[in-house]
């Protein structure tokens, strides 16, 4: 990648976050009580993780059928309350039990 | 008020963040050098940024070289959320805290350490903040560097095994928010619809990733505040108990 490029961009990802996050520390010392953004910026995360997750889970793996099978089983174990690395490791486990079973296929 | 100004309780609120973002940026390493990035520039990304999502949503827009407004647009709207969580850290603050400490603090302030920070009954002071920051800076790096140098030398059919990890950590974060309360779950699934029209309509399909998410994360996040805005005692509205 060319370093210009990427340097640039990394000042600008992190200036851009940097700021959002020190620009109140230093000059808002009063609470935002707008229920409007608190309610807006409750959801943002959610619709953020959702849509970053969705579709691309099931395309991020070899095959389509793999990417299914790995999300419907990190579902079920999310479902069922277990946590950030069961299902990790689940979906892991998943993917390559079903790309070894496609090879043999 | 009494003032939270203890190294030692830092560190130990510290800990278990600084071992669940080694997790977490283990998986993001993995996906950064799966793109393309090289080990160091995907350390580097974690070293300054210090954001999940930020991140994450970055890296498909740098490995293919887009816009830097697409870039600085996706990250302002994803990491909006912050400038709230700084507004109510900025209350808790003790005396002690210098305006040259802000600087430090406002790099450091993550949804995890936030969360943990604004759980105490007490101001807060310099050393318990910069204690509390250490694990889950030092964590995030290292996880990114490991799950980087990992991903560079494992064939590709694991590497890519692997990258379902990521998103599957985020399944697993959003399944307990659905579950909890219903416009929660509606906000999940619109965003999920929209995001998969985006992607397989065809006029759609042409729109960059980042752009999909700033579209995505306004349009519901602005009709669910209006619908179902949340209540008054939500954590980021806490104030201090006098």
């Amino acid at each position: 990648m060319n370093p210009t490029y990427f340097f640039t961009a990394l000042l600008v990802m992190a200036g851009v976050t940097y700021l959002i996050r020190l620009l109140p520390l230093l000059f808002i010392r009063r609470r935002i009580t707008n229920r409007f953004i608190r309610s807006f910026l409750y959801y943002v995360p959610y619709a953020v993780l959702s849509a970053i997750a969705f579709p691309a889970i099931f395309l991020s793996t070899g095959s389509l059928i793999s990417g299914i099978l790995a999300t419907v089983v990190c579902l079920l174990l999310a479902y069922r309350g277990k946590g950030l690395i069961a299902c990790m490791l689940g979906s892991i486990a998943t993917v390559l039990i079903a790309e070894g079973l496609l090879l043999l296929i | 008020m009494n003032e939270n100004n203890n190294y030692r309780m830092g560190l130990r609120d510290g800990l278990p963040i600084g071992i669940g973002y080694f997790a977490i940026s283990f998986a993001f390493g993995l996906f950064s050098v799966s793109l393309g990035l090289s080990c160091i520039e995907s350390l580097l990304i974690s070293m300054f940024n210090l954001t999940s999502a930020g991140q994450i949503a970055a890296v498909p827009i740098i490995a293919v070289g887009g816009s830097l407004f697409e870039l600085a647009l996706t990250q302002l709207v994803i990491n909006a959320r912050y400038a709230l969580m700084s507004v109510s850290l900025s209350q808790r603050l003790s005396p002690s805290v210098t305006l040259a400490d802000r600087f430090l603090i406002a790099f450091v302030n993550t949804d995890e350490i936030f969360a943990v920070a604004c759980g105490k009954n007490s101001l807060l002071g310099r050393k318990y903040l910069f204690s509390l920051a250490l694990f889950p800076y030092f964590g995030w790096s290292l996880g990114t560097l490991l799950g980087a140098l990992l991903g560079s030398v494992l064939p590709e059919f694991l590497t890519t095994a692997f990258s379902v990890a990521l998103y599957a950590m985020f399944i697993a974060i959003l399944m307990p928010v659905a579950k909890s309360s219903r416009p929660s779950a509606l906000c999940i699934l619109s965003s999920i619809a929209l995001s998969c029209a985006f992607k397989f309509v065809p006029v759609l399909s042409g729109i960059p990733s980042g752009i999909v998410i700033v579209i995505i994360a306004v349009s519901v996040s602005v009709v669910f505040a209006l619908v179902a805005p949340v209540p008054d005692n939500d954590p980021w509205a806490e104030e201090v108990q006098e």
